[in-house]
């Protein structure tokens, strides 16, 4: 029994109670907390990843309950990938918030740090039900962090966020139950042998009950046509929270890999001999789905009125990218597509900050498709976006590039590979024209300023951007460490594609 | 029983998509309520239903019933209390924010 495997979710809490309790102190001291928390969980998460890397599988049995009659957490490359990525992006979106948006609400810390742990949580647990509660616990905070802030649009777009996923959350519990009522148990790794010798009796409802969690985890990574929500969240959202939620789609795209592979792989059960008929469940939808939201989320990009709603449609296009990549189904492809993850939440969170300065320094027009004066302190603000649009749409030589190459070479042994290469490559050349095109109009076609206007807004300081250039400089790290990185990634899609190992680590020498 | 309790979570989760539809957020909060009662009765049902027996395993009981669904039926059910607490604070704020109780914050359309 290893404690680590749940530090990442206790020190959030703990850090979030401590929070609440101290909620009328000065802000300062509570910033400095908030900051400590997320470098500790950066540390955890370090530490976690060192502790996998060897390829172990680290359990935790809550309560000393053995599997599969108690809830187990589960450490394996994956996970630790995922907190990894999760730590990081939150430090930015909380450095960026604590130049004083996370004032405009008393519990922006606390929600902020129960936000991170239920993302922790989600990512480690090994039990459906768990994974639910969990899920409830990182959109109860998302709740309140989508309205932090107030404003009439955001109350909007914060209304049809929370209806669409208390939705969502009800058919997550009938598919939980279903599974229940099927196989009498909601550990994963036990639900992954169960399901492999399932009855044919059973078969209709346990498929009708695995596609049903596709359509719940395809609605938090906001997959065609569960996507609609995202743009108006996203765009309407404090520019910190936005970027924190760049890593929430993910969670939606991880539960589907690790229920892909697990339960619904090629390779799932291999324990009881071949795998029956719930292999390649989701697989025939997956693909399609996701090169046409890929393409969609791109035409979204090309369409958008204003640069956070671009922000908002490059989000859905990322998810895009990731779950084709993960539907090509082999190690090559999952090691691509885990890769392109912690790259493409660093550029949608870097662009979500980016489009924060730039409606600062615009004034009135904000963050609005429409020419106008030149803005404060413009240069460094357009160098920026210069290497932010680059990132995102995946230029050489920066990590966005490394990402769509491994995708494309891992997609050419795929049958379907003409249409996957067409639409990356084709969504891509869109990608650039929206980007191009967006930031010569912010920063090129300048009007000159009226007589008697306003001076502009302040000018953003060097100190307020570094958040934003430290999410570049990671991205800028992913580049040059792309081989390390790649190994590593491969190593996880490996260690993913052998469901067995996660099997016998929960389960372990069980009778 | 069993084809009753199915009809009438069937009921209810008609009830409930239906009212999810509607234009207005009082229908639909209430529509949220009745999929979570739906969703409750759901889970409560998958344990296989049993009349008059203890949830626990022991010798010289007539059999047992499964304890797993009705705990996983509490946190539910705490759940979706909170949710539907928040969801009517929200939609009163959108109410007052926005003039009225439309889901979209405009009338018509």
């Amino acid at each position: 029994m290893n404690h680590l495997v749940i530090a990442p979710i206790l020190l959030p809490l703990l850090a979030g109670i401590l929070l609440l309790m101290f909620r009328r102190t000065d802000i300062r001291p509570r910033r400095v907390f908030s900051v400590a928390a997320v470098l500790g969980q950066i540390g955890l998460a370090l530490s976690l990843l060192q502790a996998v890397g060897e390829g172990d599988i680290l359990t935790y049995a809550l309560g000393n309950w053995p599997a599969p009659y108690g809830i187990v957490l589960v450490a394996d490359r994956l996970a630790a990938w995922m907190l990894m990525a999760t730590a990081l992006v939150a430090l930015f979106a909380l450095l960026h918030a604590c130049r004083g948006s996370d004032v405009a609400g008393r519990h922006f810390h606390v929600l902020f740090q129960l936000q991170l742990m239920g993302l922790n949580g989600a990512f480690l647990t090994g039990d459906l039900f768990n994974l639910f509660v969990f899920f409830e616990v990182l959109l109860l905070a998302s709740y309140g962090l989508v309205l932090h802030g107030g404003g009439r649009l955001r109350t909007r777009a914060g209304l049809h966020y929370v209806v669409l996923n208390l939705a969502g959350s009800s058919l997550f519990l009938i598919a939980v139950g279903t599974l229940y009522g099927l196989f009498g148990t909601l550990n994963m790794a036990d639900l992954a042998v169960k399901m492999a010798a399932v009855s044919p009796e059973n078969l209709g409802p346990a498929r009708a009950a695995g596609l049903l969690l596709f359509a719940v985890f395809a609605l938090k990574a906001a997959l065609l046509p569960l996507h609609l929500w995202l743009p108006a969240a996203y765009a309407e959202t404090s520019a910190p929270v936005a970027a924190l939620f760049a890593i929430m789609t993910k969670v939606g795209a991880y539960c589907i890999l690790r229920v892909s592979t697990l339960m619904f792989g090629a390779q799932a059960g291999d324990i009881n001999g071949p795998a029956a008929g719930m292999a390649g469940l989701i697989e025939p939808w997956l693909l399609p789905l996701a090169l046409a939201t890929l393409f969609l989320g791109l035409l979204g990009v090309l369409a958008a009125r204003g640069l956070r709603q671009q922000a908002a449609y490059l989000v859905v296009a990322s998810v895009g990218s990731l779950l084709t990549a993960f539907a090509l189904g082999s190690a090559d492809g999952i090691a691509a597509g885990l890769y392109y993850l912690p790259h493409s939440t660093f550029a949608a969170a870097a662009m979500f900050l980016l489009a924060d300065h730039i409606a600062r320094a615009r004034g009135e027009l904000a963050d609005r498709f429409e020419p106008g004066p030149a803005m404060a302190g413009a240069p460094p603000l357009g160098g920026l976006f210069f290497v932010t649009a680059m990132l995102a749409a995946g230029l050489p030589p920066l990590s966005g590039f490394v990402g769509k190459f491994l995708l494309l070479k891992a997609a050419l042994v795929h049958p379907a590979w003409p249409w996957i290469l067409a639409l990356v490559l084709g969504g891509g050349l869109l990608g650039v024209i929206a980007l191009a095109r967006s930031g010569s109009l912010l920063f090129m076609r300048t009007l000159p300023p009226e007589e008697g206007a306003r001076p502009p807004a302040a000018r953003a300081s060097t100190i307020a951007l570094m958040p934003a250039i430290g999410l570049l400089l990671l991205a800028l790290a992913l580049a040059v460490l792309a081989g390390p990185i790649h190994a590593l990634a491969t190593a996880t899609a490996e260690q993913l594609l052998q469901p067995y190992h996660y099997v016998h680590a929960v389960l372990g020498a069980r009778p | 029983m069993e084809a009753l309790i199915a009809s009438l979570i069937g009921l209810l989760t008609a009830c409930g998509v239906y009212l999810l539809l509607r234009g207005r957020t009082f229908p639909v909060v209430l529509g949220l309520t009745f999929l979570s009662y739906a969703v409750n009765l759901f889970l409560f049902a998958m344990g296989r239903l049993t009349v008059g027996r203890p949830p626990v395993i022991g010798t010289g009981l007539p059999g047992y019933t499964d304890p797993v669904p009705q705990a996983l039926v509490l946190t539910a059910i705490v759940i979706g209390f909170a949710m539907t607490a928040f969801v009517i604070m929200l939609a009163l704020k959108a109410r007052s924010e926005l003039g009225n109780d439309h889901v979209d914050g405009e009338e018509g359309g």
